[in-house]
């Protein structure tokens, strides 16, 4: 806890995230460059042809917006628990990103979906279970702007996040048991060719970096808007 | 039975602004304070952190009772009897229906008789919608009254009131110290209680 | 008598008289279940294998009316911060609430549901396995909703970010009772979605209470 709390300093954090922004610049369009090019040239796989390349695009935008999700629980539990000062500023700078990859992967789903299923839309499971995150995403980031009291809004909004923690895995429980009741379709059948593994690794990897990059990016903007406003306020 | 509250330090915070600093205070059983000060200093919000409602930036609030000394708030709200702004008061339920809810929400018996002190027994079949601002206060009385705890924590208690009505707050307040209770009052007027008075 | 079957008692007493809140859920399920059919054709198979989601859609959304004013009128007139003085938990009075509102409302449709069902062409086991699961699922929509009711609380329009909030919450309710009658009428037994739709209710509401009171006390503390 004591080293979480060192840098939950904003100077602190603006350091670190000084040193660290280029890094991860680099290293997110590095992981892109490398896991674009794999994608690319991997060869097309025999049932699905060369649309199966979507999936190094679908399969992490899906699991980041899972792992933004994530984050945005530690995020609310620190805030919460111990009243980590940071915190609310990061899940609230967190979620726009979470829904833009939820988002794309329902697109990049329905894209894949296509060619296989003859529409875009058949009411896939997981891409079900998705269309619900994203207005979860969309209920948390309109509690973070409906309540002007911003101390309030972050309590509010980290114990709706964590209520929303406990019920995602229901709800993709129930989500699956629909489909299984209703015999629908999938886009991902049984289990990945060993070819195609590193593609998409590498891909999560450059999806999370990308994260990770833009996140930072947020959060220091947040942290710079609050010291221009409280100047402003002091000014007068 | 309270014995004394001492606020130790105390400092708030609205939205950014610090409202008060390391204010500290006692009183004890059978004694008076009145808060005053301008309007948006922090009256209520005080009362309102007394009450165990609002938690404090720093520092921290004492009881004293017969099972010892206790911060914690969720025991202190335990005792207090409060008499904000607003009133409580159901439109559709009568005088009678609204005062026995908060005697039997507080665990104690409901008794009509407590209308007749506070003026109010004409009206007992009255629904609320009906009763005029000072007798919806008096209503409010009768349910501070009813609830039987220690530590009165009363917002404004003479707004809305004649001097009758009036007269019969200082009454029922200097009955309530000299039976060992304790009264913390935000008011503009004098409390005529002999009582310390504080100023935010 | 206990303060927390006061205040249940209390919250009824106050829907009895309030201007008719729960009347205007019932009329808003029968508004809904007439509305299908126009919009789909009175196809009555059609009707008759649509019948558990309709209606399912239909209760939750028309129990969701009145759900942002569960806490909003105590909040308002002072007599939330009494309850939280008082010796009863916040969390049993966010409980004696939900349980009140169901009992005004989710029970309510419930009740009318059989004859909704009608309507729908819906054959008779179906219809009783309608009724056990919205009898079943509704206190979750409730105790869902309490959550939902509590972290809006004292936002002007919060009735337009409630339903954002809970609906998704309430996906499983509404997959595992509509599954149910879906069930029977495949001729399959739906005992296993209601048991599903039991066990989420149960934790619903035994969890809810700690959200929904949590929320509270965040929102009497500014």
């Amino acid at each position: 806890m004591q080293f979480l709390f060192r840098y939950a300093n904003p100077a602190q954090f603006m350091r670190l995230s000084d040193m660290l922004l280029p890094f991860l610049a680099a290293a997110t369009l590095l992981a892109f460059a490398v896991g674009l090019y794999l994608g690319l040239t991997v060869p097309p796989d025999y049932q699905q042809g060369d649309s199966v390349r979507i999936m190094f695009l679908h399969v992490p935008a899906a699991t980041a917006a899972t792992t933004v999700y994530g984050a945005i629980t530690i995020c609310s539990i620190l805030s919460l628990v111990w009243r980590h000062p940071l915190s609310d500023t990061a899940a609230r700078a967190a979620a726009p990103f979470g829904a833009l990859f939820t988002a794309l992967g329902l697109v990049t789903g329905a894209i894949w979906g296509k060619p296989m299923w003859g529409t875009y839309w058949v009411w896939d499971a997981r891409l079900t279970s998705f269309l619900l995150l994203l207005f979860i995403y969309f209920g948390y980031m309109a509690l973070w702007n409906a309540i002007e009291d911003e101390v309030k809004a972050a309590r509010a909004a980290a114990i709706l996040a964590l209520v929303g923690a406990v019920n995602i895995p229901i709800i993709k429980f129930s989500v699956d048991w629909w489909n299984t009741l209703h015999q629908g379709e999938s886009i991902i059948s049984g289990h990945l060719a060993p070819v195609f593994l590193a593609p998409l690794l590498v891909m999560m990897l450059a999806y999370l970096l990308l994260f990770a990059t833009l996140w930072t990016v947020r959060i220091r903007t947040a942290i710079l808007e609050r010291r221009a406003r409280s100047l402003m306020q002091g000014g007068i | 039975m309270i014995s004394s509250l001492a606020a130790e330090k105390l400092a708030c915070a609205r939205g950014e602004r610090r409202l008060f600093d390391g204010l500290s205070f006692t009183v004890k059983a059978g004694q008076a304070l009145a808060v005053e000060g301008a309007n948006g200093a922090g009256k209520t919000s005080l009362l309102r952190l007394l009450a165990g409602l609002l938690t404090p930036f720093a520092g921290r609030v004492v009881v004293r009772t017969a099972q010892g000394d206790s911060d914690d708030a969720e025991t202190r709200a335990r005792l207090v009897g409060w008499l904000g702004h607003l009133d409580g008061l159901k439109p559709q339920m009568t005088v009678r229906e609204q005062l026995a809810f908060y005697a039997h929400l507080y665990g104690v018996a409901a008794d009509d008789a407590l209308l007749e002190q506070v003026n109010l027994a004409r009206q007992a079949d009255l629904p609320c919608r009906y009763l005029s601002a000072g007798q919806k206060r008096r209503l409010a009385l009768a349910r501070l009254l009813v609830s039987n705890r220690p530590l009165w924590l009363l917002d404004e208690p003479f707004a809305a009131l004649d001097s009758a009505g009036q007269a019969l707050v200082a009454q029922l307040m200097a009955r309530h110290c000299g039976q060992g209770g304790i009264v913390i009052a935000a008011t503009h007027d004098p409390l005529g209680l002999g009582n310390e008075s504080l100023t935010l | 008598m206990s303060p927390f079957v006061t205040l249940l008692l209390r919250d009824l007493k106050l829907a009895a008289r309030g201007g008719g809140s729960a009347a205007l859920a019932l009329a808003f399920f029968a508004l809904v279940a007439t509305l299908v059919p126009l919009g789909v054709g009175a196809d009555l198979n059609l009707l008759a294998r649509v019948a558990g989601g309709v209606l399912w859609v239909g209760a939750v959304l028309a129990a969701l009316l009145s759900l942002d004013r569960l806490f909003q009128g105590d909040f308002e007139d002072g007599s939330l911060e009494l309850i939280a003085c008082s010796p009863l938990p916040l969390e049993l009075a966010a409980l004696a609430k939900i349980l009140a509102h169901w009992l005004a409302t989710g029970l309510a449709l419930t009740l009318l549901s059989p004859l909704l069902a009608l309507m729908f062409n819906l054959p008779g086991d179906a219809t009783l396995m309608l009724f056990v699961s919205l009898l079943v699922g509704t206190p979750a929509v409730s105790a869902v909703g309490a959550i939902g009711a509590s972290l809006t609380l004292s936002l002007k329009r919060g009735g337009l970010i409630l339903p954002l909030i809970i609906l998704p919450l309430l996906v499983p309710a509404v997959i595992f009772g509509a599954g149910a009658v879906s069930a029977v009428l495949d001729g399959i037994p739906g005992g296993g979605a209601l048991g599903l739709l039991a066990a989420f209710s149960g934790a619903s509401v035994l969890l809810s209470p700690f959200a929904a009171a949590a929320c509270v006390r965040l929102n009497l503390s500014s």
